[in-house]
């Protein structure tokens, strides 16, 4: 059971050089209890690292979402994740059944009909974005052309972003996520895309077309301050998660082509990979127990997705890209009532994505060493910075 | 053996994931909200996907009884 003199372990096991998900995350597993780790601001949190464990938490109703309960975990040593009062709409930070009322409003834009009705708008944004990679040449940086291009195109077109205004959009959102950014210049974005967002808003409030924000105004549920939240949020989650999962899949299919064209190769991908392995951070409300440990109210949590994903007991030979293995129990979109409202959208698009890169361009490989691609040891999200290709 | 599908209501959060399992036994319905097609799963393939939609359903809203 829980000891507070518990030895502790660093919380970003990732480094340069290192594979993903870290060889700690095995012993991790095997050990009794929880993992205890110590964040760069010196508190400690729970690491929740087996499969079946991280779902009880994400399912627990005495373990909270919500930012604002004591304890709640920081791993950025400024910011991290805003609460439902600092940004009216972010209901990522909401527990039912404050959290519901936004789930139901969105639910209906993501059912499998209606991204099944998207499907020809996301294979024409996949084919332009291809198109504008190919007219530059014979080289490009697959993550800035490519795998940034589709999500944020995609989303725009959801909000109801008229086309001409489509490149300041992208061009604010590659800057949120791109990591040679200073803090002034991303500063710099948000605040543009805010105003920007707001402005969408009172234009839809007036003139009504056939998007998600017009739906949503007219479904009158939110105020005008939470649907700006809700947007902003919309945005932050679809773009950088997709883009890494299209980027890291895609350096995945050129090592492994045997399985290119094979649409399994997605859900393997999503679950080999895990690129939100450290987004979903909880606290206890009250007294309980994971894993055989106590976990005592007001004391952080943090379930591991890629450990999860990775658990020999879920998958056998976890490290193995086998598309033809069922990796549908994967938690890479979480679990629990804020697993990802987007997922089978993403699904579409990484898709639609593989499909049409591999087709459209078969010669497509990777301009560098892959141990010399620059992946993301230091975000909150794992992926590549940059993946240089050629054709 | 019978096995039939049972929901726990007020819990789905439309995520769609029995849909994409199986979507001969469940649909969404204009709120995005699960909806069972048929109630009671037949034949190997069946009962197997049913099986998988009851284990990776994100709010544990379907139930499978067998018996």
């Amino acid at each position: 059971m829980s000891t507070t003199d518990q030895e502790t372990v660093p919380f970003l096991l990732r480094g340069p050089g290192k594979p993903f998900p870290p060889p700690e995350y095995v012993e991790m597993r095997e050990r009794e209890g929880l993992a205890r780790a110590v964040l760069p601001s010196g508190e400690p949190v729970w690491l929740v690292t087996r499969h079946e464990d991280v779902r009880k938490v994400l399912t627990d109703k005495r373990i909270s979402s919500n930012p604002d309960h004591e304890g709640f975990p920081r791993p950025l040593k400024t910011g991290g994740v805003p609460s439902a009062k600092e940004v009216p709409g972010w209901f990522v930070s909401l527990d039912s059944p404050e959290h519901d009322r936004f789930r139901k409003a969105l639910i209906p834009e993501f059912t499998v009909r209606r991204i099944r009705e998207l499907r020809p708008a996301i294979q024409d944004v996949v084919d332009r974005s291809i198109d504008a990679m190919l007219a530059q040449g014979d080289t490009a940086d697959l993550v800035e052309d490519f795998a940034l291009s589709v999500p944020s195109l995609v989303i725009s077109m959801l909000l109801g972003v008229p086309p001409v205004d489509r490149d300041f959009f992208e061009a604010k959102t590659k800057v949120l996520v791109t990591i040679t950014s200073t803090d002034e210049e991303r500063t710099k974005a948000n605040e543009h895309l805010m105003r920007y967002i707001n402005r969408l808003i009172t234009l839809r409030l007036k003139r009504p077309g056939d998007d998600l924000l017009s739906r949503l105004i007219k479904n009158d549920v939110l105020t005008t301050e939470e649907l700006s939240g809700v947007a902003m949020l919309l945005l932050i989650a679809g773009h950088e998660t997709t883009a890494n999962n299209i980027a890291l899949g895609a350096v995945t299919l050129m090592q492994n082509p045997e399985w290119i064209g094979d649409d399994r190769a997605v859900e393997e991908i999503l679950r080999i990979h895990s690129v939100a392995d450290i987004v979903a951070l909880r606290v206890a409300i009250e007294d309980v127990e994971i894993g055989g440990q106590l976990i005592k109210a007001g004391e952080g949590i943090v379930p591991l997705m890629a450990a999860a994903n990775h658990d020999e007991k879920q998958y056998a030979c976890p490290a193995d890209f086998d598309p033809s293995r069922s990796a549908r129990a994967h938690v890479a979109f979480g679990y629990g009532i804020h697993q990802c409202l987007g997922q089978n959208l993403v699904r579409v698009e990484m898709e639609l994505a593989y499909r049409t890169l591999f087709e459209r361009v078969p010669t497509l490989r990777i301009a560098v060493p892959v141990e010399e691609l620059p992946f993301k040891y230091d975000g909150v999200l794992y992926g590549l910075h940059a993946l240089p290709v050629t054709w | 053996m019978a096995a039939r599908i049972e929901i726990e209501p007020g819990q789905c959060v439309g995520a769609a994931q029995c849909v994409l399992t199986a979507s001969e036994l469940f649909d969404q319905d204009e709120d995005g909200y699960v909806v069972v097609l048929n109630k009671e799963p037949a034949g190997d393939e069946q009962l197997d996907h049913a099986r998988t939609a009851e284990m990776i359903c994100p709010s544990q809203s379907i139930v499978l009884v067998e018996d």
